[in-house]
């Protein structure tokens, strides 16, 4: 009997010690803390949450329906549409409170900063357009007509192509940001709400909601090479609703958001098949990355929270409540 | 010299032609009844380019994608008078569009069917809710975007059930449409696991829906109406004809909340959607018309939507090779309805999800969760393939 408690004894004493070393160590490390903003589409405000201690820190008020989000490429600002008040509101990081708004054009919702952060692309679902904005200066440049209801908005790396995606005409536009023309339309499937290239430009992928897929597009020959699609027993098709899009520096790796199927899915981005479904929040939106790619979080609509994903374990080790209806994020480079 | 000169010509030709390549016509017609539907609500009173204003609000929207595609779309009206011979003024559209959106009662619809059956133009059923032109009436020629009576039983049986309100008192008008609709009630019910405790029938004696001392009336007329009822959870009312139904909520003689024609309402479209980008539908249809969107303006939106759709997908404009596409396997359209919308191949209905609105707000969209499927959860809605009565052809 005693011996039985003396050889437990030992065992918590040999725990506490190891635990104590883990925590210790982990103290050690230096701690990689990054800020990531969420929009909270509902709540109009945005959720401050830092990934050292996984919690919500700060919490901005700001105008009616707060979609697209995006920090200034100097990391001192984040810029946030607005879509009901018909402006792009800017949050400066510092004193964490809204300071000043850009004349985006009726209800913006996602934008795209050229490679400099001097001229802002944005999309606006109401008037079939994208507005360019110079941020300095805070003028509107001028507006390009695309397709109806354009959303989805990204520039290749090296800078000489605009993607915007108009979610009823079901197409990628290519806008050449030089001459400010459409050079290219691409049609994809059923509501297209999302872009993103690969760092080498060698694809562009596109997210169709309705239809289900990702359009891997070939931007050279401006054309649709491949089509992704995604199965989850038990799940019908119509609930996989493929929305946000996350692609690792490499290229190797992308992660795409399937909103009301509550499921990310892991893609090999070279082979482009479907490796792994991580289980999230509910109706996942957007998602973005820590500047070190450890951790992918995502927002997830109607569960109003986000997950944390390990990008290198691809699991889910976190849940963060947010605001209402997490729509957008951002996370600031070093 | 000379021969470099004329390939040059030759070549600045075909530049130009390219550049210059006539756009595709697509031209869709809109056939319909005139005349204003009778309502017993003022603000429910339909506008005069019902249905009309979703179909135009479509082809702009087509338009739009068709001018990177060289396709331009055009709509022309129709609009018959009581005694006009509905087959006739088809054929006559059919010279001009090979697709036709029809507003018609089920009869009318049948004639144009058989009417334009040699002719191969394609017939895209945007008003009429009635179940046998999808079962025992079904045409090879027709493609149904509205809902049926079944499907709009369902969705809402569907969520009476799932708040537990299963003990149903139902009254019926005295018209025929009425009586389809009660069918439907009585299907849903039995399907879902409610009980009808009783049926009532509200006579139509006749006389005005608006009069100056009208609510003085009403409010002695439907307590006694509702009296002696036995214990019911939700009164379900069948009346398309808009003779009572409206008179029913605050009236009854206990404090019971109604539904169907009535009270929580299935249907289509309602202004006050505003899920799944629903909101910017509803910007430009506003923009547009001045007014809000009905369920008729939406069904023909998306009737138009669907020949779009099929044109960009296809390339082309051929009522034959749209026709195609709408019926194969690769057909889906985007409606605001949170998820893609596909024809049943049975019977060439349009799945969609049903609104349950209380004249305000959408309370509720159908299928509710927990009904499955093993195909789509859509098809919880209306007959299904097991069910169905329809050949085509």
């Amino acid at each position: 009997m005693q011996v039985e408690l003396k050889e437990d004894g030992l065992r918590i004493w040999r725990y506490c010690l190891f635990s104590g070393m883990a925590v210790w160590l982990a103290a050690a490390t230096p701690a990689s803390a990054f800020i990531a903003y969420v929009s909270n589409e509902k709540s109009n405000t945005v959720s401050v949450i830092d990934t050292n201690s996984w919690t919500v820190t700060k919490t901005i008020k700001v105008g009616q329906r707060p979609r697209g989000i995006e920090f200034t490429r100097d990391g001192k600002f984040v810029f946030v549409a607005v879509g009901d008040d018909d402006s792009i509101q800017v949050i400066d990081v510092a004193k964490q409170e809204v300071v000043d708004s850009l004349p985006s054009g009726p209800d913006p919702e996602l934008f795209a900063l050229d490679a400099d952060g001097k001229i802002l692309y944005v999309a606006n679902e109401n008037d079939n357009t994208v507005t360019i904005i110079d941020v300095e200066k805070r003028a509107r440049l001028g507006e390009i007509q695309v397709g109806v209801e354009p959303e989805g908005m990204a520039i290749s790396p090296d800078g000489k192509i605009l993607i915007n995606t108009s979610e009823t005409t079901n197409m990628a536009h290519f806008i050449d940001t030089t001459t400010r023309e459409i050079v290219a339309n691409v049609l994809v499937d059923a509501r297209p709400r999302y872009a993103e290239f690969k760092r080498d430009n060698s694809e562009v992928w596109v997210s169709s909601e309705i239809g289900g897929t990702v359009s891997v597009i070939d931007p050279a020959k401006r054309e649709v090479t491949k089509k992704i699609s995604f199965e989850i027993p038990g799940l019908r098709s119509e609930a996989i609703q493929p929305v946000g899009i996350g692609m690792t520096k490499d290229g190797k790796t992308a992660f795409v958001a399937l909103g009301p199927a509550n499921r990310v899915a892991v893609v090999d981005a070279v082979s482009h098949k479907v490796t792994k479904y991580l289980l999230v929040g509910q109706r996942v939106w957007h998602m973005a990355f820590t500047p070190d790619e450890k951790y992918l979080l995502t927002t997830n609509g109607v569960s109003n929270d986000v997950s944390v994903i390990d990008v290198a374990a691809q699991k889910v080790i976190k849940t963060i409540q947010v605001g209402e209806l997490p729509w957008g994020m951002t996370i600031a480079q070093p | 010299m000379i021969r470099c000169l004329v390939a040059a010509i030759g070549l600045s030709i075909a530049a130009t032609s390219v550049l210059a390549a006539a756009p595709i016509e697509i031209g869709v017609g809109y056939l319909g009844r005139a005349g204003i539907k009778a309502k017993l609500s003022l603000v429910e009173l339909p506008a005069e380019n019902d249905g009309l204003a979703g179909a135009r609000l479509a082809i702009e929207d087509n338009n739009t994608t068709g001018k990177f595609l060289n396709q331009r779309f055009t709509l022309e009206e129709v609009r018959l008078k009581d005694e006009e011979d509905v087959a006739k003024a088809a054929a006559a559209l059919a010279e001009r569009a090979g697709f036709i959106i029809a507003d018609l009662p089920a009869d009318d619809l049948l004639k144009v069917a058989n009417a334009l059956r040699e002719r191969g133009t394609l017939l895209l059923n945007a008003g009429a809710i009635d179940d046998r032109l999808r079962e025992q009436d079904c045409r090879a020629n027709v493609i149904h975007v509205a809902p049926t009576r079944s499907m709009l039983a369902d969705a809402l049986a569907q969520y009476l059930v799932w708040k537990q309100w299963k003990r149903w008192l139902l009254v019926v008008g005295s018209h025929d449409q009425d009586k389809l609709y009660a069918d439907a009630l009585r299907r849903a019910a039995k399907r879902f696991g409610a009980k009808i405790v009783q049926e009532r029938t509200f006579e139509d004696t006749g006389g005005a829906r608006h009069t100056d001392s009208g609510v003085t009336l009403i409010q002695r007329q439907i307590p006694v109406f509702t009296q002696q009822a036995p214990a019911y959870d939700v009164l379900v009312a069948a009346d398309e004809s808009e003779v009572f139904a409206s008179y029913l909520p605050y009236r009854t003689w206990d404090p019971r909340p109604v539904a169907g024609s009535a009270g929580l309402i299935p249907t289509s479209w309602h202004a006050a959607q505003d899920q799944w980008g629903a909101i910017q539908i509803q910007n430009r249809f506003a923009k547009l018309n001045s007014r809000h969107m009905s369920a008729l303006d939406m069904q023909a939106w998306t009737a138009a939507r669907m020949i779009g759709e099929a044109a960009s997908r296809t390339k082309s404009g051929d009522p034959k090779a749209v026709s195609d596409f709408l019926k194969g396997k690769d057909f889906s359209v985007a409606a605001f309805k949170g998820r893609r919308l596909t024809l049943r191949d049975w019977n060439l209905q349009l799945r969609q999800p049903i609104l349950l609105v209380d004249g305000r707000m959408v309370v509720s969209v159908s299928p509710q969760e927990g009904f499955l499927h093993q195909v789509s959860e859509l098809d919880t809605l209306g007959a299904d393939r097991p069910e169905t009565k329809c050949k085509l052809n």
